[in-house]
């Protein structure tokens, strides 16, 4: 489904990633882990096709297609979703607006008939209850005075909602309680389809605990230094980053 | 800053189109001469010209104000023509009698006079250059004793409430354009809602300068008598043309025991090109008097347009339990400028105010917002809450704010609220990895953040305003 081959990108004249190599098939699960600074996060804001970001060599298939050359609307039609590490508050614009304009916005992309509000309304019902999400949330501004908890959640609702065909979770565990933690780990396990993937960047391994990686892949200086099955998550727990050759600070 | 959010505010001025009309118009300059001429064009009676003269005399004395954060080459008083008028304008028993290149000037504007607006319940008159050129529903509103015509019509059938009223709320010699209006104003709307009447349709006043060279300078009284109320929209647009021109209007608006009157605005006039050339100077004085107990005066405002924005409308809570209302959405782009804000006067008790006001600045745009809350002695338990919000879109823009505050009465409360935001890549962004194009994003940010405005706008005028902002309705009601 993905094919990432030698992908190096720049923010301004700083080189993050330098050469990453990555295949995600489609019903898988990978983790990304490594210590701050790897280039986690630049990694998933390239793939989502953040501006700020430049990429300088490498080449990304989206389904055989070049992911590259798509505006980042476009890949979002395509199926990726990017659940933000530090979502976006737009004040004034409801939780339920904004949802259902994406919403359509991917349906018509689909060919797919537009719902109106009361159809989605029903949507709404169904899918706010996989998050545990208050239906008043709906009603409020999109992330505006949401707690970091509250965020992370809309985020998750925002991708059941969408039903991406490969999700990308920046980070979605930092600053969660264990209760909001498991809450967000059953709603991605809720979606997991034979036909969808996800890609788990975190720094922790808790997160793990709860959605169960295919493969787990340690990023460190903008390169993957090592890749393994579920176990090694425990192991990096356990040692943290500095035995694995070329991770060391 | 990404070419949509570009895209979306250089958006190509729809209305800048000359109607090619015979018109009556007097020499350039401004003398007693002129005014003692326009007077008579009006046919107008002797308190009338009294009053112009008045006006004028105490002109000469003033001084144009600076006091605007507002930059402009000096305007030529004498320079500019008085009085224009489409020739073929005489007394007209229907709208059937209107010259046909005025009625498609208004049919290209969107604004239909003939049936349209019969069905959309909205009764228009229609203001070209300077003069009224036809009042729809004029029948369906007597019947209510509702008197809705042009400020000559009312002049001459109604002349005691012109007298009685006229100039209370704005005297002659209130500031230096508004002593120009009250001298040379050739025409506007009059409105009159007698006692218990409740309005049963919008009123609206749509204003095009049409004429080079021209200024315009109408005046608009509304009374709301007891227990009355009325809701109002204005709009206007002008043609795109190299040479600035001078709008000077007044609105006065009155409101007696109980009465409600609730005001809005579309300003879209031409704002001069992406160069700051051209564009209309609008030079307003609006104002409204609560005069009664529990009575209510409520302005909502969506400026758009303009080269020059100076503009305050504001209320005199005079009677006890009284309520004013500020709801604002200036936007500012290119070279515009806009210095605009809003007075609320507490000098009932329990009087109440409420001024929320939204800035948006692009381009070289320069916003400021000037507001003053003044809460004089005798104003027990009198209320305030002033919530200003800015927002920047790219780097060459400015916004600021100008509050005043004057409290006289220690039993005042006041609040105030500012804030200043710029739309970001990042938000930008967000919308994208959503699957929204970067156009809808902005729309939607901006129009999240005039959401509380627009919430206040007339269905009819809602549309019209986000139109103007590259909006779609559906995103401040969700």
């Amino acid at each position: 489904m993905l094919e990432i081959r030698n992908l190096h990108a720049n923010i301004g004249d700083k080189e993050i990633l330098r050469g990453i190599d990555l295949s995600v098939q489609a019903g898988e699960i990978h983790a990304v882990m490594g210590p701050n600074g790897s280039g986690k996060s630049t990694l998933a804001q390239v793939l989502a096709g953040h501006p700020a970001y430049e990429v300088t060599q490498g080449t990304v298939l989206y389904d055989g297609r070049n992911l590259l050359e798509m505006d980042p609307e476009v890949r979002a039609q395509e199926g990726i979703f990017l659940a933000f590490q530090y979502p976006i508050e737009i004040p004034g614009v409801t939780n339920a607006y904004f949802l259902r304009s994406a919403y359509n916005e991917i349906r018509k992309a689909k060919g797919m008939p537009e719902l109106d509000p009361l159809e989605f309304l029903d949507l709404m019902e169904e899918k706010t209850k996989i998050v545990e999400m208050d239906q008043a949330m709906m009603n409020r501004s999109v992330n505006t005075g949401f707690s970091g908890g509250e965020k992370k959640r809309n985020e998750i609702l925002q991708m059941a909602v969408l039903e991406p065909r490969l999700a990308i979770l920046d980070e979605t565990d930092s600053g969660l309680d264990i209760d909001a933690l498991k809450v967000v780990a059953n709603g991605v396990n809720a979606l997991r389809r034979p036909d969808n993937a996800t890609i788990v960047v975190t720094h922790y391994q808790r997160l793990l605990n709860y959605i169960i990686p295919d493969r787990v892949h340690v990023l460190a200086h903008g390169r993957i230094v090592k890749s393994g099955g579920k176990e090694l998550a425990l192991e990096l727990e356990e040692r943290g980053y500095d035995w694995i050759p070329g991770a060391a600070a | 800053m990404s070419s949509a959010i570009e895209s979306l505010v250089n958006k190509e001025y729809a209305y800048g189109f000359v109607t090619d009309v015979e018109t009556d118009s007097i020499g350039r300059g401004l003398s007693e001469d002129v005014i003692r001429l326009i007077s008579s064009k009006k046919n107008e009676p002797a308190f009338m010209l009294e009053w112009r003269l008045k006006a004028y005399r105490r002109w000469l004395t003033m001084k144009e104000p600076h006091w605007g954060n507002l930059h402009y080459e000096p305007i030529d008083y004498q320079n500019i023509i008085y009085y224009s008028a489409p020739k073929s304008v005489k007394p007209l028993q229907s709208l059937d009698e209107v010259d046909p290149e005025l009625l498609r000037a208004y049919e290209k504007l969107g604004i239909s006079l003939n049936e349209q607006k019969k069905l959309a319940g909205v009764a228009v008159d229609a203001i070209f250059d300077s003069v009224s050129v036809g009042t729809t529903m004029k029948e369906e509103l007597s019947k209510y004793g509702i008197v809705f015509c042009s400020f000559g019509e009312a002049v001459q059938n109604h002349p005691e409430l012109v007298e009685r009223y006229l100039g209370t709320v704005v005297p002659h010699s209130d500031n230096f354009y508004a002593a120009l209006n009250a001298a040379v104003f050739s025409d506007g709307s009059f409105c009159y809602v007698p006692k218990g009447v409740k309005c049963p349709m919008e009123l609206s006043t749509y204003f095009r300068i049409n004429s080079a060279d021209t200024g315009q300078f109408e005046r608009t009284l509304i009374i709301a008598d007891e227990g009355a109320s009325v809701s109002y929209l204005e709009g206007c647009t002008a043609p795109r043309r190299d040479t600035n021109q001078l709008h000077a209007a007044v609105v006065e608006l009155i409101a007696l025991d109980n009465a409600s009157v609730k005001y809005s605005t579309v300003q879209n006039w031409y704002a001069g090109d992406s160069e700051g050339k051209g564009g209309i100077f609008n030079f307003v004085t609006k104002r409204g008097k609560c005069a009664g107990v529990n009575s209510k005066i409520s302005w909502t405002q969506v400026e758009t347009g303009s080269a020059i924005t100076w503009k305050y409308p504001s209320v005199i809570l005079q009677g006890d339990n009284s309520t004013g209302e500020f709801y604002s959405v200036a936007v500012v782009n290119n070279h515009q400028q806009a210095d605009t804000g809003t007075k609320m006067i507490h000098i009932g008790k329990n009087t109440k105010s409420n001024i929320v006001s939204k800035g948006i600045s692009a381009g070289h745009g320069n916003n400021s917002y000037r507001g003053q809350v003044k809460i004089l002695p005798r104003a027990t338990n009198a209320r305030n809450y002033t919530q200003c919000d800015s927002m920047l879109i790219g780097n060459q823009c400015g916004a600021h704010t100008f509050p005043y505050i004057e409290v006289q009465n220690n039993t005042a409360t006041l609040e105030h609220e500012a804030s200043t935001s710029k739309i970001g890549e990042d938000q930008i962004f967000y919308c994208k990895q959503r699957g929204l194009s970067a156009e809808h994003a902005v729309s939607m940010i901006v129009s999240g953040f005039c959401r509380e405005v627009f919430q206040n706008l007339p269905m009819e005028f809602a549309v019209e305003a986000q139109q103007l902002l590259g909006i779609t309705l559906e995103g401040s009601v969700g």
